[in-house]
Order: structure tokens, then sequence, then C-alpha cells
């Protein structure tokens, strides 16, 4: 349970890069009867950042969000948004969210969905500003159920920011979209950064996250399990999949220094390597027989793969 | 002390009154309007009541009284009853269980939306369609029915039917938050149609066999159809006046307390 929030929060005086902590969870866990979807977490979001909380499906980036929203309570820890508890009323006047939803009221309009969410907030965008920051002007007389999945999303987003928020939550925003529909939404979230508004964002696309964050979170099963600047985490999640038809056994190729592991692929084997030139030259040098040698970048469950290797060796 | 970008409020922002009312207004508003252009709502909770009373009320029975009024007369009391139920029922139970069901409670309660904000809007809204229901039968009674009703009476008659329509949003919520998006619709029917016979909406309640006369005691409706026949002048049956909203307030009671049992039980599973 959340108790004794305090009245004032000091904020100490931190430069640009890192600005004050605006929402953080502290050593939270969240569990669903027998479901772990966090185990103590500690993250911080501070103020005029883009955070990427990076992980694959069920990871608990949703649960993380949910928590800071204030629709959940942690099992253990605690929460705090602008240094309060996120259910009260005045914290959340300065919270805008875009939440994954099945189903929006069809036969509302656009721009009656924002006159409505503008309502609940104190001092919200003018409508236009919205409809602008969003581009929905073409598209503001149309029913929910008239749009495609981009414009779709483009109005939750709308949702979200036409409060004037001082932090949005983006849970997973560019799911299911088009390669078009997708850098439209990115160059939305960047404008709102540009703004100076502090953005928490959800995904399980590496690339999304490399192309919008200031700093990167990855979670893995309820734990975070890597911190970083893109170009940091890219750095670690740089393991390549080497795939060739080699007589060597698999155990052999496991021990050599570099490979993550080894699996079987019909004729061929498919070895996820942290580096590649090493393990290659390797194999090439134990096998002159060695053929059909293809090198591949890993994908994101590589990239998964390689960071949990490495933060369990880490311990 | 906080950076330029970023305060930290001491004293928690009020919203203006204005504001609050403003918000109340569009909330019941846009509610309003989701469900006006949602036809198979409008339709199905509007035109079946209107259709039993043309049917029955104007097209037979025309020169049929009954309880020394007319059939016509008789029937706005009974079939305004069933719209009012019908209407309540299908905003709340069908409705939450889609919004619910489908995300979009959610986005609303990560909104500053005050937490009741939404569902006072969808009780509004079903005491508006329940007004419109009334007004529909009113208006062909009076023009093809013969029906004779004074302004006060008609007036009384529209409101104890929309004062009636709270505690039936309040059995909607609680529908809405035990069903299933796909399955509410169907479970407001299972409840709606057999309670609406058995209350003596379709069929005077005299006119029921005496075991089913019982039953219709223990039927929520049937105090509402007793209340609202009470306003165009026929004694109410089964108890006093103030027993039936007793009775409907004690109904309307227990919902809530099933819907709030609901609304702990969604937060703790999906929350």
């Amino acid at each position: 349970m959340i108790t004794a929030w305090p009245e004032v929060v000091e904020v100490p005086s931190q430069t640009k890069a890192v600005g004050a902590r605006v929402a953080s969870l502290q050593a939270v866990s969240k569990n669903y009867g027998q479901v772990k979807a966090l185990k103590n977490v500690q993250l911080s979001v501070h103020a005029g950042e883009l955070l990427a909380l990076l992980g694959p499906n069920g990871a608990g980036k949703t649960t993380a969000v949910k928590l800071m929203l204030g629709l959940t309570s942690p099992s253990a820890g605690q929460v705090s948004v602008f240094g309060g508890n996120p259910m009260l009323p005045e914290v959340r006047m300065r919270i805008g969210a875009m939440l994954q939803v099945a189903k929006v009221p069809e036969t509302l309009r656009v721009r009656e969905h924002l006159d409505l969410f503008s309502s609940y907030y104190l001092n919200p965008l003018p409508m236009a500003e919205t409809l602008a920051a969003a581009g929905l002007e073409a598209i503001k007389d149309r029913k929910f159920g008239e749009l495609s999945g981009g414009q779709r999303q483009r109005a939750l987003f709308a949702l979200a920011i036409c409060g004037n928020p001082d932090i949005v939550f983006l849970d997973e925003p560019s799911v299911g979209l088009d390669v078009e529909a997708r850098r439209m939404l990115w160059d939305q979230i960047r404008k709102l950064v540009a703004y100076g508004k502090t953005v928490l964002l959800t995904t399980h696309y590496l690339q999304e996250a490399d192309a919008l964050a200031d700093r990167v979170v990855v979670i893995n099963k309820g734990e975070i399990i890597a911190e970083g600047t893109p170009a940091e985490i890219k750095a670690r999640t740089s393991g390549r999949k080497i795939r060739c038809i080699s007589k060597l056994a698999v155990e052999t190729i496991r021990s050599f220094p570099g490979v993550l592991n080894v699996k079987a692929d019909r004729e061929a084997f498919e070895i996820n390597a942290v580096d590649a030139e090493l393990v290659v030259r390797e194999l090439l040098r134990r096998d002159d027989s060695l053929s059909g040698l293809e090198i591949t970048s890993a994908g994101l469950e590589e990239a998964f793969l390689a960071l949990t290797q490495a933060s369990s060796n880490a311990v | 002390m906080a950076t330029s970008s970023t305060t930290f409020p001491l004293v928690a922002p009020m919203r203006p009154l204005g504001k609050t009312l403003l918000l109340y207004v569009k909330e019941t508003k846009y509610e309003f309007l989701k469900y006006l252009r949602l036809p198979i709502y409008a339709l199905s909770t509007v035109l079946f009541p209107v259709m039993f009373y043309v049917l029955f009320g104007l097209v037979m029975n025309r020169q049929g009284t009954f309880h020394s009024v007319t059939v016509s007369t008789y029937l706005l009391a009974t079939y305004g009853t069933f719209g009012t139920m019908g209407a309540s029922l299908f905003a709340n139970g069908a409705g939450v269980a889609a919004e619910r069901g489908l995300g979009w409670l959610q986005v609303k309660r990560a909104s500053p939306m005050p937490p009741f904000a939404n569902f006072v809007a969808k009780f509004f809204v079903s005491m508006i369609f329940s007004s419109i229901i009334e007004l529909a039968l009113l208006g062909l009674g009076i023009t093809f029915g013969g029906v004779h009703i004074g302004a006060g009476a008609a007036a009384k008659l529209v409101a104890t039917l929309v004062i009636g329509s709270i505690p039936f949003s309040a059995l909607g919520l609680a529908i809405g938050y035990f069903a299933g998006p796909n399955s509410a619709p169907a479970i407001v029917n299972m409840i709606y149609l057999p309670i609406s016979f058995l209350s003596g909406l379709w069929v005077p309640v005299d006119m029921l066999p005496k075991f089913l006369q019982h039953v219709a005691t223990g039927m929520p409706p049937y105090h509402l159809a007793q209340l609202a026949l009470n306003m165009i002048g026929i004694p109410t049956g089964g108890g006093s006046f103030w027993f039936h909203w007793e009775f409907l307030i004690g109904f309307m009671l227990i919902s809530l307390g099933i819907a709030r049992i609901g609304v702990q039980r969604d937060e703790k599973m999906y929350g």
C-alpha cells in the first residue's frame, strides 16, 4: 500500500540533461495473483526527457505505466508522480496518457472526444493547437469509428496531450501501425519533447526506442535488465547471428569465446554471438570444410537474450 | 527548489464550480449523443415500447377500459415503465460492459475526470431517454388514442418514470461490471424481457394467473409501474405509495452494492 506522501518534494537543482525526478517507482513489486508482473523495480523519469521502457510482450511495461497512472496500486514499494500519489486528482491534472485500447466509443467525432477530455483539465490547450499537434485538422469532424489505424492512434495521442500535461505516458503508441503512420506519430512525439514535456514511452521495438529516446530502460520478466542511452543499449545488444554448415560438434562451438548459444537448424548451426568476428575466425580455423556462412545482425529476441545473459553474468 | 520546467504545487488546484458543472454537462451531452447515434440502442430502446403501445393500446383494444381508465391510458404507465427499464439497463449494462471490457474506461480513469462523472452521465442519459419514450407515448396516446390526461398528471407520470430509471440504471451498472462486453446485451435481454412480463408490463398484472401475481410483487418494475399508474389515478396495488418507493430504493442500494463489488474486483484483477 501507498502510505504517507511527502507534502513537499525537495528537488535538487540539476543540469538540464538530468532534470528533476518527476515520476518514480521505488522498489515496486506488483503481483496479479500468482503472476509477478514487476519484481522490485526501481525506475525514475526526469523532467524534460523521453524515456523509453523497452521490453518484449509481457515484460511488465504496461504494468509499470498503470502504476504510474494510479490505475492500480503496487503490491510493495512506492509510486510517486510529482511528489504525490498518482491517484490524486491534482496529480492527474498534470498527466496525459495514451493507453492500449481495443475500442473507443465510435459514434463520437474526434473534436467531440477532445472537447470532453479538455474539460477534465484546468488549463487545456486550445482545441486548434491540439488538433495541429496531432495532425488531426483535416479529420476533426470524423467519427472515431471511421478512422484508420494511424488516425486512431493520433486521436488517442491528442487525448493524451489536450490537457497540456507536464508528463505524458504513451503505452505502445505505434503498435500495429504501418511505417508511414509510425513515422508521423514519431514526429509528433518528438515535438512534444521539444515543447519541454516529459515523456515515458513503452515499446517493443528497439528501433523506436533508438529513434526517440534520450534514455532507454530495458525490462524483461518484470525486472530491469539494462539502462542507458540508446547508443549504449545498442552497443550492448550488438550481438549477431551466424549461420553455417560445419562438421564441428555443437559442444565445441558452444565452448568458443563470444558464443551465447548454439542450436542446430536442419543441416546448419545457428550461433548467437557477442563478437561475431572472433567466433567466425575460430570456426574457419578449426573447420576448413565449413560452408554456407551467413552473418546477420541480431533481432530483438537475440538482443534481449544478449542483455539477459549479460545481466545474469554480472550478478 | 523546483527547476524551471517543473513545479510541484503545494496546494491542490481546485476545479472551480463552474468548470465542474460544465464538465458534467459535457459528459452527459456526449454520452447522450453517443447513444443517439447508435441505431441499435436508440431504435431498440425507444422503438420497442412505442411499437407495443401502438399495437396494444391504439390499434387493438380501442374501446376497452380497465380500472375506470381507457386501455390506452393504462398502458401509458406500463409501457412507459417497460421503456424506462430498457433504456436504463442497456445504457448502463451493455454500455459499461463494453467500455470496461475494451479498455475505454481505463483511459477515462487515467484522466482527471471526477471518478463518478461517466456513471452520473449514464444515469442522466437513461433519464433523458426515459422521458423521450414517455413523451412519445403520451403524444401518440393523446393524438390517436383518445387519452384525456391533465398537464399536471402527465408531468407527474413523466417525472415518476424519470426518477424511477435510477434504480434500473444501478442494476445496469451491476450487470456492466460483471458481464463481458459481448455477452452483456444478451444478459440484459435475459433479465429485461422476462421480468417485464412477470411485472405485468405487457399484460396487466390483474390478468396474470394468481401465482404469477405473487411473483410480480417481488419484481422491481412492478413497483415502478404501480407508482406510474398511481399518477394517472389508479390506486396502487400490492402496498402503499411509499412502500413501492421504499422497495425501489432498497433494490437500488443492493444493485449499487453489487456494482461496487464489481468495481473493486475489476481494479484488483485488471487495474
